[in-house]
């Protein structure tokens, strides 16, 4: 059982281990530290549209260096958060599980720095139009706004790196497999690699954007572009990145968590079923992020509806596994009853709680996923700031916190140095929870009321009365956040610079109490997968994209109007 | 029964609502959207919005009554403005609304309606929806439009019904 690894490895192995994957070890360190850059910048400018709704303008005296103001700031804010930080932290991260599950360094650290270096050089590329205000598009850079050529080359060249991981991973697998014949590829490790090749299937679509739309447009070879196509591509890859993002956090929930509740994994076949599931269903659904647009017909819109609903099955299989292995560390620890095993759980230890608060608010987030996904329903709440609410419950906290929850054992982990501070880790974690909750709640019922997303509420010239006692409780949750912030970056560039050095073990991968025997051997088989995957995406989407390109008249001109 | 046999007992318990839950919003979708006719914006055309102020129905942007009761509003959106910015309407009236972008795209939110539509250069948004209650509905740009965007807004005044015009 390749999946079981001896827990409690004694020091002398860590040092070892810290010896054969120093090169690893700092490929994750520096792809976490980007990250984590990354979302504090971003961080910060969340902060003050909270402020900016309440009347509270930090972007006139910020103005020399931010000539944009609230849009470029909000442009910064979802293109460091969701793009970067996400993006460079999951590659550090999965470089990480697929080596340590497999037991093996990668197969090529050659590549391994190449796909630093090229996600990395993009990322600068994309940086300097975004600085200089010449890319405030948002991260969904819809055309006709039209972005400095370089935003859109930057970012092209960030998810080309990415695909380079996947090979990476492809080649340590075949080392792995020849080592180890009849073997079942290890749950992490299988999960690593289908998150990557989900993401390079999905990324078809942004790249064709980019390399056919965009690019040429923006450099002025061709005149004019067709924004219902470039959305089109765009949700292609849109829906499916939200999975791109969580699957890493699933990682840690399967992998890692039951073991640090104190127990083991409820079913490994069924964590395997749900992630096949992810890979097939993750893309053939994106038109669900357009069911308002134009130019594409109800009946197509319905089909990615029902699709959407799919998805939500592999979810609820993770729920399930995931909270049953939660409840048999719990009772194995001692707890008794039908709930109160919750007390028995590792409530002291900043990793596991993070992660769980994370959970816990993700279940709201998922179930407001249902709303959007749910075709007519969408309309009520469409573009308005319900949506801003329901991704800061998901990408913003299951993700977010959850990859936070992780650091606190993986930096002491690769660096060799303790965590600084414990208790306020754990102090971060909750107010993290707590602002959060707050934060999304009142966004959400904000937009119930209407309340736009992505706007300048402060300076609207239709603020609601309405909306007006409500707006004080998003910036206080706002608030908290930052407070959780500060607590979160002090103890990280503590423990980097001043934790205790000694060896500090991984967080061992949980056993689990259904292993991988009891699962058909045709799961760690990628092709027929991949093959549904690819009939589910053609069906779903030739029709449209064939009417789509063979009606353009690609004549729509660019805009600069920020 | 061992522990295992007992996993796989819990497992379908769990599975089976899984399944037949997301079947029974599903349908409840279905219903509302051809039964009670609550349906999204589908493709409605093409338009060139470099021709709009020569192109029916988009050279003469405006409410037009159809038949008693029945409106079509015809509505262009741009940088930082709807046009016509304020729509006047009996209750009681079903309008259809026409809607397209003479630049960059843009939303167009009634509250407390179901209209709600990307507004897209190039393309016709179209959608239909019957005011009962009267009083005034703000109409939102939703989508990020340029420096502006929080500027654009627009107005539905749903007048009392007068049984003479509205027809109901």
């Amino acid at each position: 059982m390749a999946t079981a690894r001896v827990s409690g490895v004694p020091v002398a192995s860590e040092r070892a281990d810290a010896a054969v994957f120093s090169t690893e070890h700092r490929l994750t360190g520096l792809n976490l530290l980007v990250a984590f850059i990354a979302l504090a910048l971003g961080g910060l400018f969340g902060v003050t549209q909270a402020l900016q709704y309440n009347g509270i303008d930090l972007y006139k005296p910020i103005a020399p260096v931010l000539r944009g103001g609230y849009y470029q700031g909000l442009a910064l804010h979802g293109v460091l958060n969701v793009l970067v930080f996400t993006t460079f932290f999951i590659i550090g991260w999965l470089t990480f599980t697929t080596t340590r599950s497999f037991g093996i360094p990668l197969a090529s650290r050659t590549l391994g720095w190449v796909t630093f270096g090229v996600m990395t050089g993009g990322l600068l590329i994309a940086a300097l139009p975004l600085l200089l205000n010449n890319a405030t598009v948002m991260f969904t850079f819809y055309p006709p706004l039209k972005a400095d050529p370089f935003f859109y080359i930057g970012l092209t060249l960030v998810v080309v790196g990415t695909w380079l991981l996947l090979a990476n991973q492809v080649m340590t697998l075949r080392q792995w497999r020849a080592a180890n014949p009849g073997v079942r590829i290890p749950l992490a490790a299988f999960m690593s690699i289908v998150t990557m090749t989900m993401w390079v299937i999905c990324t078809f679509g942004v790249a064709t954007e980019m390399l056919f739309l965009l690019i040429p447009w923006s450099l002025g070879l061709v005149q004019g572009t067709d924004p219902v196509l470039a959305r089109t591509l765009f949700w292609f890859t849109g829906h499916p990145i939200v999975y791109f993002w969580l699957l890493p956090a699933y990682i840690s929930w399967y992998n890692f968590i039951p073991k640090q509740a104190g127990g083991k994994l409820f079913s490994d076949p069924m964590a395997r079923v749900s992630f096949i599931l992810f890979l097939i269903l993750s893309t053939p659904i994106g038109l669900h992020h357009q069911y308002t647009d134009p130019g594409i017909s109800e009946t197509w819109k319905l089909i990615h509806a029902i699709f959407t609903f799919g998805v939500f099955f592999p979810s609820l299989l993770t729920f399930f596994n995931v909270v049953a292995s939660l409840e048999h560390g719990g009772r194995s620890r001692g707890g008794k009853g039908w709930l109160m095993w919750v007390f028995s759980l590792p409530w002291r230890e900043p990793s596991f709680t993070a992660q769980v608060l994370a959970m816990i608010l993700f279940a709201f987030g998922g179930a407001g996923g249902l709303i959007n996904a749910s075709y007519n329903i969408n309309l009520v709440v469409h573009n308005t700031s319900w949506i801003s609410g329901h991704f800061h419950l998901t990408v913003g906290t299951a993700v977010t916190l959850t990859f936070m929850g992780i650091t606190y054992w993986l930096v002491p982990h690769i660096t060799g140095r303790k965590l600084w501070s414990p208790p306020m880790a754990l102090a971060q974690a909750w107010t993290w929870f707590l602002g959060m909750g707050m934060f999304s709640h009142w966004m959400h019922q904000l937009g119930l009321m209407s309340m736009p997303r992505r706007t300048a509420i402060g300076a609207a010239n239709y603020m609601q009365p309405e909306w007006q006692p409500l707006l004080p409780f998003v910036m206080i949750g706002a608030l908290i956040m930052f407070v959780s912030a500060i607590l979160y970056y002090l103890n990280m560039i503590m423990t980097i610079t001043a934790g205790k050095k000694e060896a500090v073990p991984m967080a061992p991968f949980a056993r689990a109490i259904s292993g991988p025997e009891d699962s058909p051997r045709v799961l760690d088989n990628f092709k027929p997968w991949l093959t549904i995957s690819f009939i589910l995406i053609v069906i779903n989407y030739a029709p449209t994209l064939i009417r789509l390109i063979s009606t353009t008249p690609l004549n729509i001109p660019g805009m600069r109007s920020w | 029964m061992n522990q295992k046999q007992l996993g796989y007992l819990f497992e379908i318990a769990w599975i089976l609502p899984s399944v037949a839950v997301p079947i029974a919003f599903l349908v409840a979708i279905v219903i509302t959207a051809f039964a009670v006719g609550i349906s999204v914006p589908g493709d409605a055309g093409r338009v060139d919005p470099k021709t709009l102020n020569t192109t029916a129905p988009f050279d003469k942007p405006g409410l037009r009554e159809l038949a008693p009761g029945r409106y079509e509003a015809v509505i262009t959106a741009q940088l930082f403005n709807f046009t016509p910015g304020e729509l006047e309407i009996p209750a009681g009236s079903k309008v259809t609304f026409i809607v397209t972008s003479r630049d960059v795209i843009h939303g167009y939110k009634v509250e407390n309606t179901p209209i709600n539509m990307m507004v897209v250069p190039g393309q016709i948004s179209r959608m239909t929806t019957t005011f009962d209650k009267p009083g005034e509905y703000y109409v939102y740009c939703h989508e990020y439009c340029g420096g502006g965007h929080h500027l654009m807004a627009g107005k539905i005044i749903v007048t009392p019904a007068q049984s003479a015009s509205s027809g109901r």
